[in-house]
């Protein structure tokens, strides 16, 4: 069976799904089961398959699991979202046909990803600019202290969800031209490479602890700096630059903890989420002890679709259950049994996508390739590791699953690009 | 490059395994503790979105009801204000729940076990609680509080063949209605005369010679003694070495046993105690219900044991009738370290009015689902053989004399034979405090209801002045 036609019969399951799902909502929420859950199920099966034929047409030899396995992660964040709230639910559809034209448009337009190269310190400055966009006065947005969104007009957008793409791809590019001088010399037995060289990298060290300052989350800035030493490692092969960054990062993480407000509180919060002053404070650890209750009651096997108990009357008992929360949702509905299947369901995902930088033949690609499936993976790490009292609790989006249109049509360009890189390494790994 | 590539997937496998195990320890090796948490209200949260059933006297007064607010959530109400309040309980958000409304939550939420729970979720079903029938009498209810008159105090009545519990007054009582607000229920938690502590079963009383009921029995059932049998009535007969007066330090000389009940004199019931010992007593008490949780349908914290309380070592016990610091004597006439509840002592009439047999007390009749059927069904149930039909007989004759002719009068009810036992707790000699008691069952001849009534002070007071009227109220409307 040729890639394709393993990807058409991939996308079954996840249609299965979204009607299973659809059917189990209406199960709680009607007293019958009602037929649209498989008008819904075959709306998904036809979105999916027009992405195929895309894929079909203009990458014959892309990575056949990719499109099966973000169906799947996309149809259980619209079945759970549609539980919680039947509007926000019609919102994420429309933004997943969104996710999907973006996902088209990448595809048809960049038909050789490489010329992003050329645009590398446009792309660079444009992200950078694009990160400092929320702390324009008049169109950024503040949440729980961090500065994450625009308002534009009706519309509003996470810019932090575009910029991490873009600033992948200039690393990727930067990282390729400049890995042989990085490790070029040795100085006291270690690898100590040119200033002139190791001062980009410094300056997104810099950026990333800017991005503390200025957008004050520590979410976000560990998971663009933990992609960053991803690739410069990758790129090097050695250890002691990932080891210095994640001090220098250590470093810089911890003083701005003991100096800006907002995130001590997020990290005080992490340690005590039961002390009561903390518990009662506003912005305090109220979200994070509901979320580990809610999980509790979860237990091995779940409280069953659509039983989480998520407010009473108006009032809110899990606070951004569609966004930051959407894993302790799933944990209380599904139980820990769900909980891990969607947790291998991303680690498919990234095991996909490190596949196609390890196929991938030029060093650009590969650099891609490992950075974007980083970043992904990180965010899971991030938001997942946050609702479960790994690390503090920051809000960015569960990738696919989480309520947000920036994050939908942001992840899907990602896999885009990861499915131009595998049909390019692919075809010359056949030839 | 492909093996850095491969590295960096290794780390995040790692993180992922975290994830895991985070994961694994929230949902199930910590998942106890945090659902004991205090700052945990998910399931009390839960529960303001069930409709709970309402909780019905037997002629389906509303004693509880759900009512639905804004937001799909549901508060308590409580129709009747007061008039049962320690009984029926309460369930709101903040106290949280007590009495009936604890016992019997499962049900009052609905929470349907097994395949029928699942059939109904599947079938869409909201969550909804069941009606709760209660065999509580309203009026006589009324009757009691009224008779007790702002006395603090209990009234017990119950079906001696069923055990189901019509009356439970308990006074002074409270409005539950109030405990919406945090600052009412401290107010009641620290109010004087403890209104939310329920009495009939968490009242621990001297039950004086109501006691000697008990004592009688085991006296002619173990077959030492007939309602005939002789004993030395003086006043002053020495009971563990020290003289026992009788009331009013009467000499009766030689009494029968049923003369003795009517006149409860003291010394004749100490020394057949005595005579009967301390592991027939101890028997017979069990056989009771002494010595542990009075046995009704409410939670457990809200019962008491009734029985012989020592304190060796300057901390109150439960200890057997059999232990040495017991003077076995003076605890057959209900004194010493003797303490009972009153629906203890109902029970004690109880089992004489059922010919020997002790029902279970049960307030609760059945439960009713949304669809009308019956839920749960709570059928009569024996608790014990105290003693034979025929030494119950030998009972009832001499327990109808006190009301006929002796400290009892006061209970008699016209065309109706009343069967019972007075008793006079001291309580403060030199103030001349007391606490008066009546037991009772009628009709003698076929009893459909046992009583027990209590004052806890009066001055001057006595059962058969103060007690037995209260009874003999609550009897008639019961009766009628």
């Amino acid at each position: 069976m040729n890639a394709r036609n393993r990807e058409l019969l991939g996308l079954l399951p996840a249609s299965l799904l979204i009607v299973a799902g659809f059917g189990a909502v209406f199960l709680q929420e009607q007293t019958q089961l009602d037929n649209l859950s498989l008008t819904y199920g075959a709306i998904f099966l036809g979105l999916c398959f027009a992405a195929h034929l895309i894929i079909r047409v203009r990458l014959p030899d892309a990575d056949p699991y990719l499109l099966p396995i973000i169906a799947v992660l996309t149809s259980i964040g619209l079945v759970v979202i549609y539980r919680l709230n039947e509007t926000l639910a019609r919102d994420q559809a429309q933004w997943f046909v969104a996710g999907l034209i973006a996902f088209a448009a990448t595809i048809i337009l960049l038909r050789d990803y490489r010329v992003l190269e050329r645009y590398r310190y446009l792309i660079a400055a444009a992200s950078i600019a694009l990160l400092l966009l929320p702390r324009i006065p008049g169109i950024g947005q503040q949440a729980n202290g961090a500065y994450l969104g625009i308002s534009l007009g009706p519309l509003s957008f996470q810019p932090a969800e575009f910029a991490k793409i873009g600033i992948i791809i200039f690393l990727a590019s930067y990282l390729r031209d400049t890995r042989a001088l990085l490790v070029s010399r040795k100085r006291f037995g270690i690898t100590l490479p040119p200033l002139k060289h190791i001062g980009p990298l410094l300056l997104v060290w810099g950026l990333a602890m800017l991005m503390l300052v200025f957008i004050r989350d520590l979410g976000s800035s560990l998971m663009f700096f933990g992609g960053f030493l991803a690739m410069l490692y990758v790129a090097t092969d050695r250890l002691i630059f990932p080891v210095v960054g994640f001090g220098l990062f250590g470093i810089g993480a911890w003083f701005f903890a003991t100096t800006v407000g907002h995130v001590g509180d997020r990290v005080s919060a992490w340690q005590h989420p039961f002390d009561p002053k903390l518990y009662e404070q506003i912005g305090g650890s109220y979200q994070i002890a509901q979320s580990l209750f809610a999980q509790a009651d979860g237990g091995l096997w779940g409280e069953g679709f659509g039983q989480a108990l998520i407010s009473v009357g108006d009032s809110p008992i899990l606070p951004a259950a569609q966004t930051d929360l959407i894993y302790a949702v799933i944990v209380n509905e599904l139980g820990l049994i769900g909980g891990i299947a969607l947790l291998l369901v991303y680690v498919l995902l990234i095991e996909r996508g490190f596949r196609v930088a390890v196929l991938a033949r030029d060093s650009f690609s590969k650099l891609l390739a490992t950075g974007l499936t980083t970043v992904v993976a990180l965010q899971v790490f991030v938001i997942v590791g946050g609702v479960t009292k790994v690390i503090p609790l920051t809000g960015v989006t569960l990738p696919f699953v989480s309520y947000g249109g920036s994050s939908i049509v942001a992840n899907f360009v990602i896999v885009a690009l990861l499915l131009l890189i595998s049909d390019r390494a692919r075809r010359e790994a056949r030839r | 490059m492909n093996k850095p590539i491969i590295r960096v997937f290794v780390v995040l496998l790692v993180l992922f395994g975290l994830l895991a195990y985070f994961t694994t320890r929230w949902t199930v090796i910590d998942r106890a503790e945090l659902q004991d948490n205090p700052q945990n209200k998910r399931e009390l949260l839960a529960q303001q979105r069930i409709a709970r059933g309402s909780i019905e006297a037997a002629n389906g007064t509303v004693l509880a009801r759900s009512i639905r607010r804004s937001g799909g959530t549901y508060a308590r109400r409580y129709p009747q204000n007061g008039l049962f309040a320690q009984t029926v309980g309460y369930s709101f958000l903040n106290p949280g729940t007590a009495g009936l409304e604890r016992f019997y939550n499962g049900q009052l939420t609905g929470r349907t076990a097994g395949l029928e729970g699942t059939l109904r979720k599947l079938q869409g079903k909201r969550q909804q609680g069941n009606d709760l029938e209660t065999a509580l009498d309203p009026q006589a209810q009324q009757i009691a509080i009224d008779q007790l008159a702002g006395r603090a105090g209990a009234v017990v009545a119950l079906d001696p063949s069923s055990g189901r519990v019509k009356v439970l007054a308990s006074v002074p009582s409270y409005d539950p209605n109030v405990l919406r607000s945090a600052k009412q229920t401290a107010r009641l938690n620290s109010a004087p005369g403890a209104p939310l502590l329920n009495r009939t079963t968490a009242g621990l009383y001297p039950p004086g010679s109501t006691f000697k009921v008990v004592t009688a029995v085991a006296a002619i059932d173990s077959g030492l003694y007939e309602p005939t049998s002789l004993v030395n009535g003086d006043n002053g007969v020495e009971i563990s070495g020290v003289p026992l007066n009788n009331d009013g330090r009467q000499s009766f000389g030689e009494v029968d046993l049923t003369t003795a009940l009517t006149q409860s004199v003291n010394t004749v019931w100490a020394q057949v105690g005595e005579r009967v010992g301390k592991r027939r007593m101890s028997r017979y008490m069990q056989q009771f219900g002494f010595g542990s949780p009075v046995p009704v349908d409410l939670p457990a914290d809200e019962r008491l044991a009734s029985g012989l309380y020592c304190s060796p070592d300057g901390n109150r016990r439960l200890v057997s009738p059999t232990n040495s610091c017991v003077d076995i004597g003076r605890a057959s006439i209900g004194q010493d370290k003797l303490l009972a509840t009153p629906l203890q002592m109902a029970m004690v009439a109880s089992a004489v009015a059922n010919r020997g047999i002790l029902m279970r007390p049960a307030i609760a009749t059945r439960t009713i689902d949304p669809e009308g059927r019956t839920a749960y069904e709570k059928t009569p149930q024996r608790f014990s053989r105290v003693m034979s039909a025929a030494s119950a007989e030998k009972l009832t004759a001499m327990m109808q004399r006190v009301v006929q002719e002796g400290t009892g009068t006061a209970a008699a009810l016209a065309g109706i034979d009343v069967a019972g036992k007075t008793g006079t707790a001291e309580r403060d000699v030199i103030n001349n405090i007391a606490q008066p008691w009546f037991i009772a069952f009628a009709p003698a001849s076929d009893p459909q209801i046992a009583i027990a009534v209590t004052i806890e002070k009066t001055v001057g007071g006595f059962g058969g002045t103060d007690a037995a009227p209260i009874a003999k109220a609550v009897m008639e409307s019961l009766l009628r």
